[in-house]
């Protein structure tokens, strides 16, 4: 999923540096540079709250593409860039090792705002779209088995065999937590990949029964597989959060902070997946691609 | 020595001995897959060296054309037997490993039947044809018997390197004894890691004496053909 797409990168910055905003930037709508780390749905999402900011006037500059966050955040901490996206608990477990996320993303977000402050940080309201592990099945064994909810392979798990990264048995998020929280217990385990293209077809090729994907893989869209909702909520919430330089975000007050909350508002981990299903997998533009589903969503003119 | 206590308990816990994760198991796999390996690049290469031989023409632009199978990097053909094998719905492990496993096999039985067959004395050969044995006879009768040894050495060379890569199976979702080297990575335990290349290094070791014993049999019976 996290695919590297600098040409993606690179025709986003061109056309940034080509395009220029609409309207002239004022006092209040201080220049705003947007960094992204280095994988598409990045790249997409940054593009999404460039664009709304730009038709508001904000002058955007596109920092796209800088690497992984052991990059991204020294850059923000340091002015380098001004706003960035990122994943509640991931962030805090980045930010503080000790640190424990939360099932309950309002709960993580209360703990990330302490670690933010302390780094002249802040968080706008987080999306509802989650990218996290995710446990999926094909739409004949979904149907077979009349599966919806991860609680319903309580019963059939026995007879089935899971797939996923070959860390997965000794992990609480996987085949650990799928034990002590759901009482699943998988007839065997086979170690595949980490959420790539040997677990997809395992499951497509049915050598797997249920597999370990991330939640917002448009992969799970493209091959009609069906994402078990976590109803136990095992999974950490890793839900989509923009943070700002808190002198930024000062500055650009309540405008800036509304603009934002609004696309985090429209931003659903469907959504997100069909986002990522058009640039990971038909191949288009994420800036046309962002541009679409704002106008879609009424966000953009 | 931390290390080592720790391989040592690896091995010793019941539960690494049962099931399919368990050592018998994988080794019974890693058994198959090379085994295979070798038996389809035996059937290939060895007529092909034997007819290479016993005429004498084209000979090292086959050699050199087999090589290529060593330059080839496994990981790559791995890779590319993954594609192809998905494409044929063949699926996981077992089949894109054996199609690395193949051409990384092919040089050293081609290269040393080629020679093998070339290096029988050329006065045994003319008198076996003074005698009247047709050409077939000869190949099968004369040259073959003397030329084994050499070529079970080819043989040999050939399943050591397969044994010791068909490791690489276990990034393709394979089984064999690669899973407690990529396992243990992936799990950070660096007990399995190891008795994983422990695992292997000793099968590689037993195909090599394994071998060692063939040869010189093929030698005692190869002499009382002469």
């Amino acid at each position: 999923m996290r695919r590297f797409l600098p040409v993606l990168a690179i025709a986003a910055l061109v056309i940034a540096a080509c395009g220029g905003g609409a309207g002239a930037p004022s006092a209040d709508r201080p220049a705003i540079r947007i960094g992204s780390t280095n994988f598409s749905e990045q790249l997409i999402v940054g593009e999404l709250y460039a664009q709304v900011l730009e038709a508001a006037g904000y002058k955007v500059e596109r920092k796209f593409n800088l690497g992984a966050r052991e990059v991204v955040i020294p850059a923000l901490e340091s002015g380098q860039i001004d706003f960035e996206v990122d994943y509640l608990a991931t962030l805090l477990a980045f930010l503080d090792k000790t640190a424990k996320g939360s099932t309950d993303a309002t709960t993580t977000a209360k703990t990330l705002d302490e670690k933010l402050k302390a780094k002249n940080l802040v968080q706008f309201d987080f999306a509802p779209a989650v990218d996290q592990n995710g446990i999926v099945v094909t739409k004949d064994t979904a149907t077979r088995l009349n599966l919806k909810k991860v609680s319903d392979l309580t019963a059939v798990a026995k007879d089935l065999t899971f797939g996923g990264p070959p860390e997965c048995p000794n992990r609480e998020f996987c085949a650990q937590g799928l034990e002590k929280v759901y009482g699943i217990k998988f007839k065997s385990f086979k170690p595949l990949d980490v959420g790539g293209p040997l677990t997809v077809t395992a499951l497509d090729g049915k050598q797997i029964d249920v597999a370990l994907l991330f939640t917002s893989d448009a992969i799970i869209a493209v091959k009609g597989f069906v994402l078990l909702e976590d109803d136990k909520k095992l999974q950490l919430s890793d839900n989509v959060v923009p943070i700002v330089r808190k002198d930024i975000a000062d500055k650009g007050g309540s405008d800036l902070r509304t603009r934002v909350n609004d696309v985090s508002k429209k931003l659903t981990t469907a959504e997100l997946t069909e986002l990522n299903k058009q640039v990971g997998v038909d191949k288009k533009d994420p800036k046309d691609v962002a541009k679409e589903w704002l106008k879609k969503q009424g966000l953009l003119k | 020595m931390e290390v080592l206590s720790a391989v040592a308990a690896w091995f010793t816990d019941p539960a690494h001995w049962q099931g399919e994760d368990g050592i018998p198991i994988r080794v019974l796999e890693h058994v198959q897959l090379s085994g295979s390996a070798v038996a389809i690049a035996v059937c290939i290469a060895l007529p092909a060296g034997l007819y290479l031989g016993h005429t004498g023409r084209g000979g090292f632009v086959a050699i050199n054309i087999a090589n290529l199978g060593r330059a080839l990097p496994s990981l790559a053909l791995i890779a590319l037997g993954l594609v192809a094998s998905i494409a044929l719905g063949l699926g996981l492990g077992f089949w894109p490993t054996l199609f690395a496993l193949v051409p990384l096999a092919l040089p050293p039985i081609l290269t040393n039947t080629f020679i093998a067959v070339r290096a029988v004395d050329r006065d045994t050969v003319e008198a076996a044809r003074g005698m009247g044995l047709r050409e077939s006879q000869i190949l099968r009768q004369v040259e073959l018997p003397l030329a084994l040894p050499l070529i079970l050495g080819g043989v040999r060379t050939a399943s050591v390197n397969v044994v010791a890569t068909a490791t690489l199976g276990a990034l393709v979702a394979g089984g064999a004894l690669g899973r407690y080297i990529v396992d243990g990575l992936a799990l950070q335990e660096y007990d399995r890691l190891l008795a994983g290349a422990i695992l292997v290094a000793l099968l590689a070791v037993l195909t090599e004496a394994g071998f060692g014993i063939l040869a010189r049999k093929a030698r005692y019976s190869g002499n009382a053909v002469e």
